[in-house]
């Protein structure tokens, strides 16, 4: 019992903690009350995570060889490997988006404690994803997560673009969760439970029912790629995070967007079994798989090309993200032990090149959708020689040039492609990776090589500074070091 | 051998054919012939005075919200009511928690001073203002 609550606490912390912030904002109103208490919050859950990271696997086994009545978790979580490691990740992107969303907030419109609070909920709901081990756990985890960015998305309330954005995401959002729950209840049908392994086993012995398994793989595959932003349900993910406040957009391309993979895994590993080949569901499972190769092919090609001709770096950073949503795709499609290792390392990667480059643009960023297209940057290297070296570091790395993560993350995935026998889509994924290097360079070449036309950019970077020198140095560090997160990593999933 | 969703669907199927043929034979039956005052809309028999489009004040809507809020407690603590008895003390604290939680949004917009009802606070001219020509 204590054991169990030793491994439930970041989950214990967070909960709590962004109730705590609602009660702290309704009765105090004090703004660096809140500020300090989220991030005071996400640390101790960041350090109890960190905690069930280095727990070892006897303590986990001894949790799940317990009975159901001993336990309050009743099975449907899954503690410690990368529960622990995404609730980590989870809590970095929060700390870094509240840090550089402070000045930004306070800079361009009004500072409400809600944000920090929001934040907050919107990560439980990451880390409840990130943990779930049964359907209605992962459910509650997507609508916790959802539920905020809806409104965090609308967080400018008297700027059109953002309650556009706002409006557009919670619609299609709404309408994405309809189908993924359908798709929840057509598996129940198909298996009569809702645990997430035991639905692996019942499928993989060939009990359930096909004609709704293949129905709630189908609906299930619909919901996940609209949260994960892939194709072809990734048209709302420009115009929100386009539409979005530039440190909300950061988080939504990063946190949110690592979230959804990891509840896409989740239910792929146990349900959508690639390797079965002996029962009569194996058809089911090749052309699920084939399926999500398309779904990844498409989401690449697509991102990429439509990111060419964008005319504003936000637009463009929005466009590359549904990109790498395609990329992250190709370890699901591989499922083997490299593919589940590269998507972890990729996103722990894109997290930090992804956040890094938003909050550029966040600094750049005036009068909610100004100074920021890519004329406003030519040049930019003689009045922020600093700053227009970060861009550059974020956009080699998200290129995926050697010395920086990104290159390590898309060959993990490439190898992991190739060894599953997806030659085609590994070649997808390079020519779609050369299309991206042309807008990625273009904006360095825009920075270093272009006169100055538009007339100075102003940048107020203040504690954003903090959020820049982690994300870049992040960066650097996992491109000449990958071995310390795959290291860490392998066999987690 | 009917399930219990089969006897609810034989339900609702006889219970669409009775309406229907009743809707059908009353059509066949009735005499045509209608006038003004027949086709006027039903309100408690009292004459319709004005439209019911009337604005509503968008102050409201935040009432509205906390309703609703506990308008969809109400829906979840009847099923937990039910089965009280045989949960026992769990049950009670897990919807302690969820009553916690619902009440904390109560004082959340009772702090922020959305429940306060904002009267309007308009200009009033003052006549001596007017005479030496100020606003």
């Amino acid at each position: 019992m204590e054991l169990e609550y030793q491994f439930l606490l970041p989950l214990i912390i967070i909960s709590v903690s962004s109730v705590a912030a609602v009660a702290f904002d309704a009765i105090w109103k004090n703004k660096n009350l809140n500020f300090s208490f989220s991030i005071f919050a996400l640390l101790a859950t960041l350090i109890a995570a960190a905690y069930t990271l280095t727990a070892s696997n006897e303590a986990i086994d001894a949790i799940k060889a317990m009975a159901l009545s001993d336990l309050i978790s009743k099975h449907q979580i899954h503690f410690g490997g990368y529960s622990a490691y995404f609730d980590i990740l989870f809590c970095l992107a929060g700390l870094l988006t509240i840090v550089a969303a402070k000045p930004f907030i306070k800079r361009e419109y009004e500072e409400y404690n809600e944000f920090y609070s929001l934040i907050l909920f919107s990560i439980c709901g990451m880390m409840l994803i990130s943990h779930s081990s049964s359907l209605l756990v992962l459910f509650i985890g997507i609508e916790l997560m959802s539920i905020p960015f809806y409104v965090l998305a609308g967080f400018f309330r008297k700027s059109i673009f953002s309650v556009e954005a706002s409006l557009k995401y919670f619609f299609l959002g709404a309408f994405a969760t309809g189908f993924l729950l359908y798709g929840m209840a057509m598996l129940y049908g198909a298996t009569g439970t809702l645990d997430i392994k035991e639905i692996g086993i019942i499928i993989s012995q060939g009990e359930a029912i096909p004609i709704y398994l293949t129905l709630g793989i189908g609906l299930m595959l619909v919901g996940l790629s609209f949260k994960a932003a892939a194709f072809p349900f990734h048209q709302w993910a420009p115009d929100v995070y386009s539409g979005s406040p530039t440190v909300v957009s950061a988080f939504f391309a990063t946190a949110g967007k690592a979230a959804a993979i990891v509840g896409f895994v989740i239910i792929a590993k146990e349900i959508i079994q690639f390797d079965v080949k002996s029962f009569q569901i194996a058809d089911t499972a090749r052309t699920a798989q084939l399926i999500i190769a398309f779904i990844s092919a498409a989401t690449m090609l697509i991102g990429n090309l439509t990111a060419l001709v964008q005319k504003n770096v936000k637009r463009m950073l929005a466009y590359s993200s549904v990109a790498h949503a395609g990329y992250l795709l190709m370890g699901i499609v591989a499922s083997n032990e490299l593919g589940y290792t590269g998507i972890i390392f990729y996103i722990s990667a894109y997290m930090f090149m992804q956040m890094g480059a938003f909050v550029i643009v966040s600094v750049f960023e005036r009068n909610g959708n100004e100074k920021m297209s890519f004329d406003d940057y030519s040049g930019l290297y003689k009045s922020h020689p600093i700053l227009s070296a970060l861009m550059s570091i974020f956009m080699l790395s998200l290129a995926g040039i050697p010395p920086f993560a990104g290159f390590f993350g898309k060959y993990y995935l490439f190898l992991a492609a190739i060894k599953a026998d997806f030659l085609w889509l590994t070649i997808v994924a390079v020519i779609s990776s050369i299309i991206s290097m042309y807008y990625y360079i273009g904006l360095i070449l825009q920075m270093y090589f272009k006169e100055q036309t538009h007339g100075r950019l102003k940048s107020k970077v203040g504690m954003a500074k903090y959020t820049l020198l982690i994300t870049a140095a992040a960066v650097i560090i996992f491109g000449i070091f990958p071995s310390l997160i795959v290291d860490l990593t392998y066999n987690f999933f | 051998m009917l399930t219990n969703f089969g006897i609810i669907l034989l339900f609702f199927i006889i219970g669409f054919i009775f309406v229907g043929i009743s809707i059908a034979a009353a059509s066949l039956i009735r005499p045509h012939k209608p006038n003004p005052i027949k086709n006027a809309t039903y309100e408690c028999g009292e004459v319709a005075l004005g439209s019911p489009w009337i604005r509503f004040n968008t102050r409201f809507y935040v009432i509205a919200l906390v309703f609703l809020i506990f308008d969809v407690e109400i829906v979840l603590l009847f099923p937990w009511a039910v089965v009280f008895k045989g949960l026992g003390w769990y049950a009670f604290a897990a919807m302690l928690v969820f009553f916690f939680i619902l009440t904390l949004g109560l004082v959340y917009d009772w702090g922020k001073g959305y429940l306060d009802w904002e009267k309007p606070n308009p200009i009033v001219p003052v006549l001596s203002d007017l005479i030496d020509g100020k606003k």
